[in-house]
Parts: structure tokens; C-alpha cells; sequence
């Protein structure tokens, strides 16, 4: 594979920010975008090990068809799911006003 | 802003639609795709969770075997291959709907593909063909539910959100067409068309409830025109969640007339989602599309591969249902049924309500007399399927049987129906507690012929002379006098047995 640069730009980081909902100040961007950079440098020197005869693998054991029956198990009730939010109303998670449109 | 619309048949004069329609199933399976919660519709407010749904640290999912088999018969029934092997991915985005931020879903390598549906529509020139390529078919979830807080009720505006994930998790297949070009002005019924076909070969896998009114079944709708000619595909718009059929047609037409009014005026189309509204039957811009880059879609690590073996491919397209094109022919062609009645069968929904009313021993025109008529009125009024009512094709044998054995008359029968739909108990039991019994006692039947004879003494004259057409006039006196009970067909007898 040819060496790519890791490298994230400003552009690159404020369209993630702007998918994640994250408000960055410009400073915050010029701060962030080199930092992340350095992370993207440190994990890319795998492929510096990995030779071309190693297939990209996303599964570290080789199974599949792992299945479960169609059959209820018990989960949580509504209190005990509900007892870790921050805010609930009405049974529901309540969460801060959505942003954005809804997928 | 307002859309400049462009007349529909001018459109075509210009313009060559490109159409796309996604699909997406939910399947009735008793559990969610990934965990063991219930699936149940309206249930309270986050009851059917678990961890796994909840996306909560730790929590592992494991795929529903009977929700991979779905999606392999779905995919079977649209002549598609089935991957050897497929993952699935993770789909990325920042939207409270699903608790993991990602939806789990397949990307690059989805369990169905390159298939085909032939779709029937009837155009000006009679009924023909059009074949629907289809790209894919996939696994996914389906995600919870918002309920947006604030004075508009609606998400601009809301002042927060309250969500709820009884359905986050929910298995969906989604299926997806290739572009659809070709079919010029009748973009629109071929749209329809295929949904409408879709959803009845769903029906008859028997996967989902497929109700569109219940989000079971949910049709996002592409469409782009380019210049007559061109060869190449325009700017496209992705209309979401037009959830019937009627509307899926409407909005396929109104996208066309919107894009020509862009299009004629220099302007260029920005690929977006619209919305669509069914009260007004327009569409209004949502969001920009996201790239699907954007989503950042990497291969679930939690989730081992799927590979399908070719003998388990091959069982599951032997348990596949008769194609539902194929069996509605078969069916017409054994009852003796005109195309029109037919049509109005299938959109009644009581195809197999018919079907099994024949079976149990009643002839093709009572049977759909009165699922067509009596019953379907009553579905209409209460707003309900058909197939929902507490009448069921057994007790329109049994009413029928009681109608030919001479108990009841049609218009009696009716009201035996009616008692049926009020819950008042079994036919026999109705028959007896409203008194519809027809009379065919001669006694009484004979008495009542008498009194209609001395009260009309110039009908009985002409009926002696021989004018016996004119009887009719005397069957209706006896039938009025014996609240519709009386056997018409006895009465007839009796009055000509006593003036001839």
C-alpha cells in the first residue's frame, strides 16, 4: 500500500466538528487539528509493520454465523434504564434540543 | 419561497425521469436484531430495553438468526444472489435516535444484491410490464423514537426532546433499486406500482405486518430529470418517508414538476432530503444529504461475518410462497373474475379472505359479495383493515350456508352481519334473538298472499288476465307485511297458484 499522509487539515477537522454537533473556536481548531494529527502518525506506523501480504483484518478470529434464537430475553425496566440519564420526562430520555435535522 | 410547477405532461416534453425508490421493512420477528428484547408495538415507553440497545459500555450484541433468514427469502423473492459471505458496519452519526451514535448497519457488502421485481401497471394503453432492477438488499435496525418539546411541536424550534427506544433495534431490511429510467410519463405509476408489489410479496413471506399506516413498511423516493436525450443522469432529491401508496405516485409527480420549474429557470438542483407533506401533497426541503463518507462506515468488530451456506440458501428458497403476480392470475383465472373485480379485491385487501371464504365451500360471486360489499363498507366506516374485523371467512360460510338452505335471504343476511360486527354471537344465535328467520310456512305465507289480494283487487284483475309480470307488486305488498321474512320465491308461487 503507498504511504499515505496521516495527516488531518483545519477543513477536515471543522466538518467533523460540524458532523459531531462540536462548536470549535478557531483557536480551538488551529490547537487540535496538528494534535490530532500526531495520533493519526502514531497509529498509521502499523502499516509501516504490515507487509502487503497482510490482508486488512476487522475480525481478529476467524468465526462466523455466530446466531441467536428468536426468543425474548428478559432487558431493564423503565426505571432502572432511565436511572442513569441525566434527565427523564414522561418515561422518556430527555435530551438537549436536537440540532440539525432528523436522519 | 414558493415551487414554480411545471405542467406534468410539458415536463415530459423536455425531461427524462430517473427514479429510486428505497424501501425500508420492518420485520415482525419477536425480538430485536441484535438483543433479545421484544418487538411488541405500543408498548409503554421503554420497557423492551436492554443494555445492548441502550448502547451501554460493555453491552454485546449477537444477530437474530430468524432476522438473517428474512432478509435471505426477501432477498430470494426479489431473484437476487445472497453474499457467500457479508459484514456488517457501523454507521456513523450524532443524532440522540440511537443511543451507540451508529446505527448498525451493512455497507459495501450487503446479504442481498443485483435482483429484479416485474411490475404491473396499467397505463393508457392496457396493462403491461415493467422491469425493476434492484441493487441491494440489507440488514439494519431501525432506530427510537422522538418526541420533540417546545411550542412548534416540531424539530426547529423544539426546546429539547424526549426519546424513547422500544423500536431502537428493531430489525429493517432495506431495499434499494438500481435508477429506474425508461418509463418516461409513467414514472409515477411505475413508482407506485412497485411499492404496491413489493409490500404484497412481503405479505406473502410473511415477515412484517408491512403496514404502511404503522411504519412497518417506508418508502424513501429519489428522483432526478435530465434533458430528453442526454443519457445521463441528473442532480437527484431523496423524499422520506411517503408512507402510501397513492402518495408515493403524488410525490414522484410533484418532484418532476418542481424540478422542471428549477431546471427551465437556469437554476441547478441541490441533491437534499424533502419532506413530504401528505395534507398539502408538496414537498419542502430538510437537510443537505450527508456524503456517505460522512457516516464513517467501518466494519462492526462486535459482530462475527455472515456467510451464508449455499445449502442453507437453498432451503430457505424452498420455503419461498407462490409469487403474488402469478397466484393473483391463477385466482382470477379460477373465479371467474372480471380485471376490474379483481383489482377491487386486492385493494380491499381481501384477496385471501376470498380465497378462504371459497375454501370453505362458498361459491366466488357470494364470496365476494359480501367481503366487497357489507363487510368492506363496515372496515371503511370503523377505519380498520378487513382482515381486522370479528367477522371471519368460517362465519360468512356459515351465513351463506344459512342463505342457501333457505333460512335467510340476502337482505336478512345482512342484518345477520350486522349482529355479527355488534358482537351479538353466532349467526344461528342472531337469527334467533333478532327473529330474521324468512317465513316459509304456507300457512302464514298463504294468509298474507290473501290480504295483499283483497288489498289490491286491480293488480290481482290484470294478474288474472294473464299480465303476470304485475305479481311483482303483490310480492312486494306480502314482503312489506312480513318485514322482509317471508321466501320471495314462494310468495311468487302461492299468488299465481291462486289468480291463474
Amino acid at each position: 500500500m503507498p504511504e499515505k499522509s496521516p495527516e488531518i487539515t483545519r477543513e477536515e477537522l471543522a466538518h467533523l466538528a460540524t458532523l459531531a454537533r462540536i462548536d470549535l473556536t478557531d483557536a480551538e481548531l488551529d490547537h487540535l487539528a496538528p494534535q490530532l494529527s500526531v495520533i493519526l502518525e502514531s497509529v498509521a506506523s502499523i502499516s509501516g509493520v504490515a507487509g502487503d501480504d497482510v490482508p486488512p483484518t476487522s475480525h481478529p478470529v476467524p468465526l462466523t454465523n455466530v446466531f441467536r434464537d428468536d426468543v425474548v430475553e428478559p432487558g431493564l425496566t423503565a426505571e432502572q434504564a432511565l436511572a442513569m440519564a441525566p434527565d427523564a420526562e414522561q418515561q422518556r430520555f430527555a435530551v438537549p434540543r436536537i440540532l440539525g435535522d432528523e436522519q | 419561497m414558493s415551487d414554480t410547477l411545471v405542467a406534468f405532461d410539458e415536463v415530459l416534453t423536455r425531461y427524462e425521469p430517473a427514479l429510486g425508490l428505497e424501501v425500508h421493512v420492518e420485520l415482525n420477528t419477536n425480538t430485536k436484531m441484535f438483543c433479545g428484547c421484544p418487538t411488541a408495538f405500543g408498548a409503554e415507553p421503554n420497557t423492551q430495553v436492554c443494555p445492548t440497545c441502550l448502547g451501554l459500555p460493555g453491552a454485546m450484541p449477537v444477530v437474530n438468526q430468524v432476522g438473517v433468514e428474512s432478509a435471505i427469502r426477501i432477498g430470494l423473492a426479489l431473484n437476487c444472489s445472497i453474499a457467500e459471505w457479508c459484514r456488517f458496519a457501523r454507521k456513523n452519526y450524532f443524532y440522540p435516535d440511537m443511543p451507540k451514535n451508529f446505527q448498525t448497519s451493512q455497507y459495501d457488502e450487503p446479504i442481498a444484491f443485483d435482483g429484479w421485481m416485474d411490475v404491473e401497471i396499467t397505463g393508457d394503453d392496457g396493462p403491461e410490464t415493467f422491469r425493476v432492477e434492484i441493487e441491494r438488499a440489507h440488514m439494519e435496525e431501525d432506530t427510537g423514537k422522538s418526541t420533540h418539546i417546545g411550542s412548534s411541536g416540531r424539530i426547529h424550534g423544539a426546546d429539547y426532546s424526549l426519546v424513547d427506544y422500544n423500536r431502537a433495534g428493531i430489525p429493517l431490511i432495506e431495499i434499494v433499486t438500481k435508477p429506474i429510467t425508461g418509463a418516461g410519463e409513467k414514472a409515477p405509476l411505475v413508482a407506485r406500482a412497485y411499492v404496491q408489489q413489493l409490500r404484497e410479496l412481503i405479505v406473502a413471506l410473511g415477515v412484517s405486518e408491512a403496514r404502511m399506516d404503522q411504519g412497518n413498511l417506508r418508502a424513501d423516493v429519489n428522483l432526478s430529470l435530465a434533458a430528453s436525450g442526454s443519457g445521463v443522469l441528473g442532480t437527484r432529491t431523496e423524499t422520506k418517508n411517503v408512507n402510501s401508496f397513492r402518495s408515493v405516485e403524488r410525490a414522484v409527480r410533484f418532484e418532476m414538476q418542481r424540478h422542471a420549474g428549477v431546471l427551465d429557470a437556469g437554476g441547478s438542483i441541490l441533491q437534499e432530503t424533502r419532506h413530504w407533506h401528505e395534507d398539502t401533497g408538496i414537498t419542502t426541503s430538510g437537510r443537505e444529504k450527508s456524503d456517505a463518507e460522512d457516516y464513517r462506515y467501518f466494519p462492526e468488530p462486535d459482530l462475527v461475518p455472515v456467510a451464508a451456506s449455499r445449502e442453507w440458501v437453498e432451503e430457505l428458497r424452498g420455503t419461498l410462497p407462490e409469487n403474488p403476480t402469478a397466484r393473483r392470475a391463477r385466482l382470477q383465472a379460477d373465479w371467474g373474475f372480471t380485471e376490474p373485480e379483481m383489482r377491487d379485491t386486492v385493494n380491499a385487501g381481501a384477496l385471501d379472505l376470498v380465497e378462504q371464504t371459497i375454501g370453505a365451500g362458498v361459491s366466488a360471486s357470494a364470496a365476494k359479495k359480501w367481503w366487497l360489499g357489507e363487510l368492506a363498507r363496515s372496515a371503511k366506516e370503523s377505519d380498520v383493515e378487513l382482515s381486522d374485523l370479528p367477522v371471519t371467512p368460517a362465519l360468512v360460510a356459515e351465513v351463506q350456508g344459512l342463505v342457501d338452505a333457505g333460512t335467510l335471504n340476502d337482505k336478512l343476511a345482512r342484518q345477520v352481519f350486522e349482529g355479527l360486527l355488534a358482537g351479538e354471537g353466532t349467526p344461528a344465535e342472531i337469527v334467533e334473538a333478532r327473529g330474521l328467520a324468512m317465513v316459509s310456512d304456507d300457512g302464514a305465507l298463504s294468509a298474507a298472499v290473501d290480504e295483499a289480494i283483497a288489498a289490491n283487487p286491480e293488480v290481482a284483475e290484470k294478474i288474472r288476465d294473464g299480465k303476470v309480470q304485475a305479481a311483482g307488486a303483490l310480492i312486494g305488498s306480502v314482503m312489506k307485511a312480513m318485514r322482509g321474512q317471508a321466501d320471495a320465491a314462494r310468495v311468487r308461487e302461492l299468488i299465481l297458484e291462486k289468480l291463474t
